[in-house]
């Protein structure tokens, strides 16, 4: 991928640690397990994500991916944040009054709820993409089992894109070009019809790519490139150091939680 | 706006994810049977260009911007079962990729966007069609409503999930209220954008609209025979 000019490019931070090693089946298995046992733990047990937190952590400093690329790309969730914020305004139950403003003891926990869990998915998947190529990622997603379709429409969906956005800048510039500003919804209609353009040539180029396909032998299925690259026990174990963890978390969270009831 | 993790609680995440799931299965058979082997390129850039196309930021109010969830559209020019395809992987590109909309909300995520925006959208515009005249005009129209009602439709079966598996206690009808009041917005955003894009590409490649195969005119060749004119003019 010639990603230099789109974000899809600078996603994956190159590197030779034990996390970048790994196999990406193993990596999703554990990024997924890791959030469920993060998704799964009562809120209520604050210290809990405190300890999920430190293990993202370790794995950062391990994966030696710096913090500042980290916070840049938590960028994402803002929306979420703004609507997290406004729950304790409209949340129903018990009040407090903070500064002069009643707030709803549950909207407040339910913002840290959805922030904290959010946040740390978030980062979870940060770290994911920035230490297994976008590529390989998909390889792995096929090493699940998932069909094969799939992950063919994937990889031509990322092989694509930047193309297809090159084309939709070009398409700015030559907008921009002739004095074109998107101000208010009256411009809807320039865009929609940039739109039209974009998607004939998506489509058209598509149907030239099936066409180079087919002439090299192409049948539906795509060549295995990769070989059956099975993953070590070993590696599946270091892959499970950090859901494992989580898990113990979790499962330690829940025994106070009721023994606290 | 894509469902991060910890806003539905695991259990209903994973029943989501069996729907997704199951739907998705059905519409790789379906894709597949459509396009045979040409699946894999077209769908994947279709694909990108929904990726893409959700880049366009348009204003919708005083500083705010919104931009297209792209299910109709998808639907009405490649087919429901593709268009689901197309927007479920676009979803697992930014959930893997962007962390955008987390993993284990991913079921969510198609669910909503992906098969219940498809199934209202494509729907509606195949109801529509029917029983409007078999004009360029109608299929325009049809895809406007389809548009502006899948949007809506969404964020009422996001309300749904909400409602069996939602992790904070807002009142269901503050819920439903708040996003289906915005969504309408947004929908109507999403209409004039998927009217004129559907419009514009009717007007030039009537074939690749799948949702109007039949429905409109084909485009032929017209050429006006040339007289042997006198010789010397």
């Amino acid at each position: 991928m010639s990603g230099a000019t789109t974000s899809l490019g600078r996603l994956f931070l190159p590197g030779a640690t034990v996390v970048h090693r790994l196999p990406p089946q193993c990596k999703l298995v554990a990024t997924v397990a890791f959030v469920l046992a993060v998704v799964s733990t009562p809120r209520e047990q604050v210290w809990a994500f405190g300890l999920y937190a430190m293990l993202l952590a370790a794995v950062a400093a391990t994966a030696r991916v710096p913090a500042g690329v980290i916070a840049r790309r938590m960028a994402i969730e803002l929306p979420f944040v703004t609507f997290a914020l406004l729950m304790p305004f409209v949340a129903h139950g018990e009040r407090v009054t903070v500064a002069g403003v009643g707030l709803s003891v549950s909207g407040l926990w339910g913002a840290w709820n959805i922030l904290v869990k959010g946040t740390l998915g978030v980062v979870a998947s940060i770290l994911l993409a920035a230490t297994t190529e976008a590529r390989t990622l998909l390889l792995g997603v096929e090493r699940l089992r998932l069909p094969s379709l799939l992950t063919q429409i994937a990889t031509f969906m990322l092989r694509y894109t930047d193309v297809i956005v090159d084309e939709l800048r070009r398409m700015k510039v030559a907008r921009a070009a002739r004095g074109f500003e998107a101000r208010d919804i009256r411009q809807v209609g320039v865009l929609a019809r940039s739109l039209a353009a974009l998607f004939l040539r998506s489509y058209e180029r598509g149907e030239r790519v099936h066409l180079a396909m087919v002439s090299r032998g192409y049948d539906g299925r795509m060549p295995v490139l990769h070989g059956d690259a099975r993953a070590s026990g070993a590696q599946w174990a270091t892959a499970a150091a950090l859901p494992a963890a989580a898990a113990l978390v979790a499962a330690t969270a829940w025994m106070v939680q009721w023994t606290h009831l | 706006m894509h469902v991060p993790d910890g806003f539905i609680d695991a259990p209903v995440s994973l029943g989501t994810g069996v729907i997704a799931a199951a739907g998705i299965a059905v519409c790789l058979r379906g894709a597949h049977r459509e396009l045979d082997d040409r699946t894999a390129p077209l769908a994947g850039l279709t694909a990108a260009f929904v990726f893409a196309a959700q880049m366009l930021n348009f204003p919708v109010a005083v500083g705010t911007s919104g931009h297209l969830l792209g299910g109709a559209l998808a639907a009405i020019l490649v087919g429901p079962y593709t268009g689901v395809l197309c927007v479920s992987v676009v979803l697992l590109v930014q959930a893997l990729l962007f962390a955008d909309g987390g993993l284990t909300a991913l079921g969510v995520n198609i669910t909503v966007m992906g098969l219940v925006t498809v199934l209202a959208g494509y729907g509606l515009f195949r109801l529509l069609i029917r029983v409007l005249p078999r004009t360029r005009a109608a299929v325009s129209a049809a895809s406007f409503v389809a548009a502006l009602v899948s949007v809506p439709t969404a964020a009422l079966a996001f309300t749904g999930v909400y409602a069996l598996g939602g992790t904070t206690d807002v009142p269901l009808g503050t819920v439903a209220g708040a996003m289906i009041g915005v969504h309408l917005l947004i929908g109507l955003g999403e209409a004039i954008i998927t009217m004129v894009t559907v419009s514009s590409v009717l007007a030039v490649r009537p074939d690749l609209v799948y949702a109007a195969r039949g429905r409109v005119r084909e485009l032929e060749l017209k050429n006006t025979p040339v007289r042997p004119s006198a010789a010397g003019v």
